[in-house]
């Protein structure tokens, strides 16, 4: 409850700050979307760094290093410390210089003009519109599932298909509510105000969650120490041989376990006395819940108290990691074994898992704070329905194959931050800007304060890998990798600071959400209604009006999607950013390249739209996660072939109007 | 120097790539993995390079722009 209430008064806040900024409202529409040019270079810091670091950085880069060890830090943040800056330098400010003289709000009306096409508009607007909508739901569904873990049990009776914590619909649509109310109020100033005390927040924390978690698992040096131990290939990008043999031991056992299982459950051919469960448990240590199974599977094999064919034996393995069996049943699989390789070929069951765990676990589950046994509280409490979820994949399913980091895919994730380049509520951030020199402060310190926030993320992601907390491993395998900060916050701090954490993390993800839905306002009025109707139509009040009932639609619509609950929300989001990636060469071209026409323009952006569509649906639209093309991200392919696209169809085009080139390049 | 600046950037993007650190599983003063170090060691390059880059490969003649004239309305174009 304390966790809660911590929450309130920090959404409380950051409402006032919200009408409290929109008193210092001119009440122009310069002034709603562009803070009237007033942004200084502290505030356009943290707004655009605040904008730029979303759920992802710290949930996702301590999941992400749980998952795949410490190289996820050059693959995703100091790669993105030298190409947001790049972007910055030479994008953001001759787009300000622009905007600011020609009166540009929008990247629509600046390629309008640049390109000499209305057109471009009706092309760019529903796809700019389309990837920011996946954007944004990273952040609102995030928010519902970070409120709901962190409050597990905080009601006594409600909420009990939630751990009796706010269920995740609702968290989403309070922030969704909070956000809204102070972007309503506050637009551009209360963003950027918002944004700024956010981002000093979710870094404080970040670094104070750090030293907390560090010193509960017995200092830097004993984290490290341990994972060097237990896991040392999280420590590089190869495969160490211990991590290997380990696995190999680990699939050995498993594999008894599913033959054993599918003996005695499918076939029924076998089952053990107790006088022979006995004997199984004597010699075998536990190490996780329902360890049982293991030990019985290991006597029943070695006493060879059942047999299988190897078709049995294949169906066996696709039963125990809930995969869904072919059928046609393939012949090669009647012969031969399958290797693990072969078994994830084979999806797995949609919510298999749910229903097993509810029906193996019934009677553990409940409130986390009741005992399990009432009259023998040494049994410990009852479970969530995540830990139940957690204990029947970590004693039901394969263990994972340790993989290395690919070359190839570690360097062309260099294209994915070119993505800021093209994200329209970015291009409104640098607009904000009092001046060109206001850039210098973001341009130098952006990659610093990405490595301020993401170091103690990595770390804490490798070291809760091998942590173990009260003398038992503090995750079991195949544990959500995104919960595991909330977890370890959880297990092994006060709940004090587990509320101001949470906190922290509703920070980044809002501080990316109102930027994108003040945008999506912008763009709106500006692009749509005000260039089509005619500037004289309205007034500046109705277009401030019009801006605020376009971004509660977009709040509205993005919230009904979130109920939907797609999976892989953090995989699509770099399918979302790759699309952006995929149209920076246009931009690029249109701030650097005279010879850039409509024409080439066009083909840039079709050509870009064609080869994101056919790439997602090759990754089976973001249920392959691990999806590389030619070996590659997706995403370097999709910019070299719209660049290509782009600059042969200029060449072989008209060039763009003297009065056009007159007027963005005039030095030449 | 502003060719220079541009070189570093190029530089770093290349020693980025730091395929010589791959199976390293070596802890500097005890905790730090050492890719670890080297990328965060990029990051505080990279902020070294920008700062050159302000220093000499900053474009002044845009800073004009905001004392020549005031702001255009928005959505205003000529």
């Amino acid at each position: 409850m304390i966790q809660l209430v911590i929450i309130g008064i920090y959404l409380s806040l950051l409402l006032f700050l919200g009408v409290f900024s929109s008193r210092l409202f001119k009440g122009t529409s310069k002034d709603y979307m562009l803070a009237s040019h007033s942004i200084g270079p502290f505030l356009l810091l943290m707004s655009i760094f605040g904008t730029t670091m979303t759920a992802f950085a710290l949930v996702g880069s301590s999941g992400e290093a749980y998952k795949e060890g410490v190289g996820v830090y050059g693959m995703l943040a100091s790669s993105s410390g030298i190409i947001h800056s790049l972007c910055f330098f030479l994008l953001g400010i001759k787009l300000w210089s622009w905007g600011y003289k020609y009166g540009y709000t929008t990247q629509i009306q600046f390629f309008r003009d640049r390109l000499e096409s209305d057109r471009i508009g009706i092309i760019l607007f529903p796809i700019l519109v389309g990837l920011v909508i996946p954007y944004l739901l990273i952040g609102v569904m995030s928010s519902g599932v970070v409120i709901s873990s962190i409050t597990e049990g905080a009601f006594e009776s409600s909420f009990a298909d939630y751990d009796y914590g706010v269920p995740p619909w609702l968290g989403s649509l309070v922030i969704s509510l909070v956000v809204l109310i102070y972007v309503f109020f506050g637009g551009m100033r209360g963003t950027a105000w918002a944004n700024t005390f956010q981002t000093i927040v979710f870094m404080v924390l970040g670094v104070v969650t750090f030293v907390v978690i560090s010193s509960k698992l017995g200092g830097l040096q004993a984290a490290s120490h341990a994972v060097l131990e237990k896991n040392p290939s999280k420590l590089m990008r190869a495969v160490d041989p211990a991590d290997r043999v380990r696995y190999a031991e680990r699939y050995q056992t498993w594999t008894l376990v599913a033959k054993y299982n599918y003996a005695r459950r499918i076939l029924k051919t076998l089952k053990l006395t107790d006088a022979q469960k006995a004997e199984a448990y004597k010699e075998f240590k536990p190490r996780f819940p329902n360890w049982q199974t293991s030990a019985e599977a290991i006597y029943a094999s070695e006493n060879e108290l059942y047999k299988l064919t190897n078709e049995q034996v294949n169906k066996a393995l696709l039963t125990q990691d809930d995969r869904v069996m072919p059928d046609p049943f393939p012949d090669k699989w009647k012969q031969g074994l399958m290797a693990h390789h072969d078994l994830r070929e084979y999806p797995r069951r949609a919510n298999a898992e749910d229903e097993k765990a509810m029906l193996i676990f019934a009677e553990n589950i409940g409130h986390p704070e009741h005992d399990l046994d009432p009259n023998d509280p040494s049994k410990g409490k009852k479970w969530t329905i995540k830990k139940a979820l957690g204990v029947y994949r970590a004693s039901s399913w394969a263990p994972d194959a340790p993989h290395p980091m690919s070359k190839l895919v570690f360097f062309t994730y260099f294209f994915v931050p070119l993505s800021v380049g093209m994200f329209p509520h970015l291009f409104q951030h640098w607009l904000t800007a009092r001046s060109a020199a206001t850039f210098k402060l973001p341009v130098v310190a952006h990659p610093l304060f990405i490595m301020i926030v993401w170091v103690p993320c990595v770390l804490v992601g490798i070291w809760a890998t091998s942590a173990t907390f009260e003398g038992a491993p503090l995750f079991p395998p195949h544990f959500p990798a995104n919960a595991v900060l909330a977890a370890m916050v959880k297990k092994m701090t006060s709940p004090v600071l587990a509320g101001f954490l949470t906190a922290g993390i509703l920070a980044a993800i809002m501080s990316s959400l109102d930027s994108q839905f003040l945008c999506l306002g912008t763009m709106f009025t500006e692009d749509m209604v005000v260039h089509y109707a005619g500037k004289d139509r309205f007034t500046d009040k109705q277009v401030v009006f019009m801006a605020r009932m376009f971004i509660i639609i977009i709040v509205a619509i993005t919230y009904g999607f979130s109920l939907l609950e797609p999976r892989r929300v953090f995989t699509l989001g770099v399918w979302c950013f790759s699309g952006f990636s995929s149209l920076f060469p246009i931009i690029f071209a249109a701030v650097y390249w005279k010879r850039l026409t409509k024409a080439g323009t066009y083909a840039g952006v079709i050509v870009a739209f064609g080869t994101w569509l056919y790439l997602f649906r090759e990754a089976k639209f973001a249920l392959n996660p691990d999806y590389t093309f030619l070996g590659m991200m997706p995403v370097a392919t999709m910019v070299v072939v719209s660049a290509a696209a782009m600059i042969l169809v200029s060449l072989v085009t008209s060039p763009p109007s003297k009065e056009t080139l007159v007027r963005f390049f005039p030095e030449d | 120097m502003r060719y220079t600046v541009y070189g570093l950037v190029v530089l770093l993007i290349i020693i980025h790539q730091d395929n010589w650190l791959w199976d390293d599983k070596r802890l500097i003063w005890g905790f730090m993995p050492i890719t670890l170090l080297y990328q965060a060691g990029i990051s505080v390059a990279a902020s070294i390079v920008w700062f050159l880059a302000t220093k000499y490969a900053w474009p002044h003649h845009l800073e004009e722009v905001a004392k020549e004239a005031p702001a255009q309305e928005t959505g205003e174009t000529e």
